[in-house]
């Protein structure tokens, strides 16, 4: 097992006041919270100092790791591994669930040596954890359904922690960011009690050509100068199918289209954007140079003629 | 080992969740919802119905509320204010990202 220096975790030297840790903590955890933070590792770093500050705030809890922490008998060598010193009773009199406020079952092995933690002694009946997940999907699947595996993280009837795999089948239609309930499938419940659900929060893997926002597609179509000046229909691949979309004469470059129901399925289902961007063949040429020429001729065109000129 | 697949239920804005649902699913009291409710944080679909029942949408916003209170220390008005520019945040983000996307970055 890793010997965990909370200190370390928090930044703060061992002689810190409760203050100082409250403060450095407060401040750590507006950085990390998953809820808030963008960082890529925000999720293990907040459970790393949540589990800190859970010790070290707590002035018993903290005694407690101050005592394993001098205690050279414990040690495996620095960075190395611990081990309990022989005669060691688990649990310093913190045994038993729901003493912390944190959710325990999240934190270390260390943490759960030194003051018990998931299994507490709970006697009444409680309904099972739910469990919480993202799961990452395609768009396709998103727009079609289909079935998934996933890995579920559980402890076993012989307090073992163990994984489970469980086939999923995903709706048509589920949106980026939205919730999906496996029910019953989350922690079990004791004493009769019903087992949690898993909650899962759809993720769905960016695409080369779509984004999407809520319900709705968004893309972007290049489309040539005669194109946008004349006017074109113009035939799209879209997840839910080939459609047409009729470019009106005279569109300019940034000109936003709906095609309305082409966004994701559903109840209400969501609609395709089009965003066009002008994009304009190059002069590599000596012709195209020429038919260039030709049309700043014939047209007497002045981009700047209506302001922005510098 | 489960071989069957099990469905996936969407907890979107097409469902209606009776007040103990949501309890359950934030693992949270009924009272400390209504005072979401009070705060205008988590409205019901129907605010004069007997029985309120709330958006599938609710979950995700209680259990944010629940969380950054639980690990932040802020109060409930506070995380409320926090939620609504979280979700502000979010809809500018993915806007940008749309936006690059149209317009591809010089090289």
């Amino acid at each position: 097992m890793e010997f965990r220096d909370y200190y370390k975790i928090l930044g703060v030297e061992p002689d810190a006041d409760q203050d100082e840790i409250r403060r450095v903590y407060r401040k750590l955890a507006r950085k990390y919270h998953p809820d808030v933070s963008k960082e890529s590792d925000a999720e293990s770093r907040f459970k790393d100092i949540s589990e800190a500050y859970e010790v070290l705030k707590d002035p018993e809890k903290r005694a407690a790791f101050d005592q394993v922490r001098s205690n050279p008998g414990g040690f495996g060598g620095p960075g190395g591994s611990w081990q309990p010193p022989p005669g060691f009773e688990r649990g310093f009199g913190f045994g038993g669930g729901g003493f912390t406020q944190g959710d325990a079952s999240q934190f270390s092995d260390f943490f759960e040596t030194l003051f018990g933690g998931r299994g507490g002694g709970w006697n009444m009946s409680t309904r099972g954890a739910d469990q919480r997940a993202v799961i990452r999907i395609d768009l396709e699947t998103a727009f079609k359904g289909g079935t998934r595996q996933i890995k579920v993280s559980e402890t076993g009837p012989d307090g073992q922690p163990r994984q489970r795999s469980l086939n999923v089948r995903i709706p048509a239609g589920v949106g980026q960011g939205q919730q999906i309930r496996l029910r019953g499938q989350g922690g079990a419940g004791r004493g009769g009690a019903e087992a949690g659900d898993i909650l899962l929060e759809v993720a769905i893997t960016p695409h080369p050509v779509f984004s999407v926002e809520g319900r709705d597609l968004h893309m972007t179509l290049p489309i040539a100068p005669w194109e946008a000046a004349l006017g074109e229909r113009i035939e799209l691949d879209t997840p839910s199918g080939r459609v047409g979309l009729r470019v009106p004469p005279g569109a300019e470059s940034g000109k936003r289209m709906r095609l309305k129901g082409r966004g994701l399925p559903g109840k209400q289902p969501g609609d395709l954007y089009v965003t066009l961007r002008m994009a304009t063949p190059p002069a590599d040429s000596e012709a195209v140079e020429a038919a260039y020429r030709n049309l700043a001729e014939v047209t007497g065109f002045d981009p700047r003629e209506t302001g922005g000129r510098s | 080992m489960t071989r069957k697949a099990t469905l996936a239920e969407l907890l979107d804005a097409d469902e209606a969740l009776h007040l103990a649902d949501l309890c359950r699913l934030c693992g949270v009291s009924a009272e400390w919802i209504m005072e979401l409710v009070d705060d205008g944080i988590v409205e019901p679909l129907d605010p004069a119905a007997r029985a309120p029942r709330f958006s599938g949408v609710c979950v995700r916003r209680v259990q944010i509320v629940r969380r950054l209170q639980r690990d932040l220390g802020v109060n409930r008005a506070g995380a409320g204010l926090a939620l609504e520019l979280l979700e502000e945040i979010s809809e500018l983000r993915s806007r940008l990202r749309m936006l690059e996307g149209q317009f591809p970055a010089e090289h």
